[in-house]
């Protein structure tokens, strides 16, 4: 368990992180996402015993942070943002030295070596010093020496950022399979990200925490939850009208390529009352689905900014 | 084997995995060569004493050793490195005695291969061969003080040229204020105190001490309390600055 209590980080005047508290349980996955310099990366810092607070307490499976860092950093696995490395050393030899200060030895670590190479696919690449690997392999390494010594507690700062399409969905994948009664805190930019991953959402704006819920409650907040569109294979005059006289309807939007969005006054969904008046007007659909609403748009609605980094 | 051995082994696999070590061995044993054989006179002066070479070994190590201590931190911080290091369980005392170690070692090795010029004396001659082990003994520890300061300077700055040249300044003071010119400027005004007490700072005085042969004991506690100190603020730095 990870219990951040009233935690406080500035810079100088600047306050990155302001007085944010909450508490994650083993078996959730938890995904930050909130703006450049909304104070994830700092959050995580001092999570990871890197950075003191200026005020607050965290806690990590029962260690103070603060007091006991070295036990603290024993259960923690963490990946830095940018995944540092030592540029002149191999790939093997630097999960070695990785391995070495968390205390394996021998077969043991030749072991762990082993197994964390399969899992980030890293066999290609094993004794090739590591200014010589693309972005992704670095990525892939820094997740590898961080999962190594198969901790409680895993700390991943923007994990899938520079991996293309496939190593994204592998990392995804990696981070799902892991054992069930882990903490998993991951940070980034990707909305869709959060609901291919994470059990719980906590989105950070100007070192506050803004929402802190489920990605499915997050998508909920959008006006376009459960709303419906429509394409018609022919046009329907009156039809608009009648949609909108539903009571479940709050507005039907006619948009450029022909598409009828419906939007639920309630967000509670509303196809069974359009389905029923399509059919009373024996309309002919092209298409129909029911959306579950943009994080964008909601992520754009908490954080009050215009642009969404990508 | 602890962090501490970890570390120290990993910084000193460091140095050979590119080609600073080699180059720093051979420009220093080049210098010492060239100190000792043109500058130093060490055939012309007919002794059989290698004080033609450790006469200069300060002035060596001042140039040298800021070289090797520069990138101790500098390197780490610049790299982002430092965040991966300072999360694993480590302790940051850890951390900064292995790595000054590591290069205490390295800088320690450079010296060792000096030793054809202990061959060539006592093949010329018979030299007094307890006055140059304690010279060697004092160079190292010298060295020791010179690293310990660049551990520190090192862990102030990102960027390695500065790291090098706050050194060399806080080094070259360190030597020269036991030297008699500087002796001379204050003794006319200061108490003798202040005198005793710059000229007590200095790393040539001790060094000058323990060359001699005479291994007085204040001269070890005065390196070993240096490096202490200065290790003990880089460690403060480090806290301090290491995220910036």
């Amino acid at each position: 368990m990870i219990s951040v209590q009233n935690l406080s980080k500035s810079f100088g005047g600047f306050c990155a992180v302001n007085d944010i508290s909450f508490t994650v349980k083993p078996g959730e996955i938890l995904g930050f996402l909130g703006p450049n310099g909304a104070g994830k990366s700092t959050t995580m810092k001092m999570l990871t015993g890197f950075l003191a607070p200026t005020q607050g307490e965290v806690e990590v499976m029962g260690y103070n942070v603060s007091d006991d860092p070295v036990s603290a950093k024993q259960v923690l696995g963490y990946l830095p943002e940018g995944a540092p490395s030592y540029s002149d050393m191999t790939v093997k030899a630097s999960l070695a030295f990785v391995a070495r200060i968390r205390g394996f030895r021998g077969a043991e670590l030749e072991q762990r070596i082993d197994n964390v190479v399969r899992q980030v696919e890293l066999e290609k690449v094993l004794n090739k010093r590591i200014e010589t690997l693309s972005k992704g392999y670095r990525r892939r390494l820094g997740l590898a020496q961080a999962i190594l010594h198969d901790p409680k507690v895993l700390i991943l700062d923007e994990p899938t950022d520079g991996l293309d399409p496939n190593q994204k969905h592998q990392v995804r994948e990696l981070i799902r399979n892991l054992s069930k009664d882990k903490i998993v805190i991951v940070s980034t930019h990707i909305l869709e990200e959060v609901s291919a991953v994470c059990t719980r959402a906590m989105i950070l704006a100007e070192g506050r925490i803004l929402f802190d819920g489920t990605p499915s409650s997050l998508a909920a907040k959008s006006e376009y939850h459960n709303s419906v569109s429509i394409h018609l294979a022919k046009d329907a005059p009156g039809l608009i009208d009648k949609l909108e006289a539903l009571s479940g309807v709050s507005q039907v939007e006619q948009q450029e390529n022909g598409v009828l969005r419906v939007l639920s006054e309630s967000r509670d969904s509303i196809l069974a009352d359009v389905n029923k008046v399509l059919h009373e007007m024996s309309c002919q659909i092209d298409e129909l689905h029911v959306d579950q609403g943009k994080l964008d748009d909601v992520f754009r609605a908490i954080t009050g900014q215009k642009e969404v980094a990508p | 084997m602890n962090p501490l051995r970890v570390i120290l082994n990993r910084e000193l696999a460091s140095y050979f995995a590119t080609p600073v070590a080699y180059i720093f061995i051979i420009i220093f044993l080049m210098l010492a060569g060239v100190f000792t054989f043109y500058i130093g006179q060490f055939f012309e002066r007919g002794q059989a004493d290698l004080n033609a070479f450790f006469n200069f070994v300060p002035w060596l190590y001042l140039v040298l050793i800021p070289a090797v201590a520069m990138r101790l931190w500098s390197e780490e911080r610049r790299s982002g490195t430092i965040e991966l290091i300072m999360t694993l369980p480590v302790a940051t005392w850890q951390l900064v005695l292995g790595k000054f170690l590591a290069a205490w070692l390295f800088v320690g090795l450079a010296l060792l291969l000096t030793f054809p010029l202990w061959i060539t004396v006592n093949y010329l001659g018979s030299p007094d061969n307890g006055v140059i082990l304690g010279a060697y003994i004092g160079a190292w520890l010298m060295s020791g003080g010179f690293l310990a300061v660049g551990s520190c300077l090192s862990a102030l700055s990102k960027n390695q040229i500065i790291a090098f040249i706050l050194t060399l300044v806080v080094c070259f003071l360190l030597v020269v204020s036991g030297f008699p010119i500087v002796q001379d400027s204050f003794s006319g005004w200061a108490p003798l105190w202040l005198v005793d007490g710059v000229a007590n700072l200095s790393f040539l005085t001790h060094f000058t001490a323990i060359s001699r042969g005479v291994i007085d004991v204040r001269d070890a506690v005065y390196f070993v309390a240096m490096i202490a100190t200065w290790l003990y603020a880089t460690a403060l730095v480090i806290d301090h600055k290491k995220a910036d």
